[in-house]
């Protein structure tokens, strides 16, 4: 196992600690001991799951260990495995179009969203948004956005088919797309 | 004539992965007529730098929250 072959995982791994535990200190505790027992034992690495999987795996169990530590059982929701009985996913895009598949309402033009990144209460929104998406499209929202993993990936980490990763991104982005709208673009301020 | 279902739908996936050329054709002649659909293509691709951004930002929040 090279080091800078594990060490070009270190942003995605950090980002997906970083989530978890909300703290960066941490989060870069939990990464460097992920790296390094993947080093001290590369011949676990079976190379058939992927060497990121392999190591996101490795670094579920540290995460698991800091929990542990704290006294608190291991249940972020976020990471957990996904519940695939909201599947009424058709249902809820229905909403967004009439019959004919047009907009019912639809997005309007945004003024300046360049400017709301520079904006400490865009971000209050942002979370708000996020954390209203159904708990299964959070998840897969956010291993795809902002961990970084790619869509295969996310696929495996949550057991989703490929259909239905797409259905799930489709609805994510719709619902985030009218939350922001309603609450920030859109909202007399 | 496709949909602003079906063409959104589209439009979410090219974020993730190339369409076939057909699709794409679709949706380009799609997004000339329709000004919700080309909103829809310009804010899920802001939602996806707002994503990154909010990651790269969160260390210095977290940091100034404790």
């Amino acid at each position: 196992m090279r080091e800078q072959t594990l060490a070009a995982q270190r942003p995605i791994l950090f980002r997906y600690a970083l989530l978890q535990l909300r703290d960066s200190t941490l989060a870069d505790d939990a990464v460097q001991d992920t790296l390094l027992a993947a080093l001290q034992s590369p011949s676990n690495f079976k190379g058939n799951s992927g060497l990121r999987t392999w190591l996101i795996g490795i670094l579920k169990h540290k995460i698991a260990d800091h929990w542990r530590r704290q006294g608190r059982e291991t249940t972020i929701s976020a990471f957990e495995p996904v519940d695939s009985h909201d599947d009424d996913a058709d249902l809820d895009i229905d909403a967004f179009f009439i019959g004919d598949g047009h907009w019912n309402g639809g997005p309007k033009v945004w003024s300046d969203p360049e400017a709301a990144l520079k904006q400490q209460e865009f971000w209050a929104v942002y979370e708000l948004c996020h954390n209203n998406l159904p708990p299964k499209l959070a998840k897969i929202f956010m291993l795809r956005e902002l961990v970084g993993l790619a869509a295969e990936e996310v696929c495996q980490e949550t057991g989703i088919s490929e259909a239905n990763y797409w259905v799930c991104m489709h609805r994510a982005r719709l619902r985030l797309r009218e939350c922001l709208e309603l609450r920030w673009f859109n909202h007399a301020k | 004539m496709r949909s602003c279902r079906e063409i959104t739908a589209l439009v979410s996936q090219a974020l993730d992965k190339p369409l076939r050329l057909t699709e794409r054709l679709a949706v380009a002649v799609h997004l000339l007529m329709c000004s919700r659909c080309r909103n829809f293509q310009s804010q899920t691709r802001f939602i996806r730098k707002a994503a990154r951004r909010y990651v790269d930002d969160l260390p210095t929040r977290l940091d100034k929250k404790s």
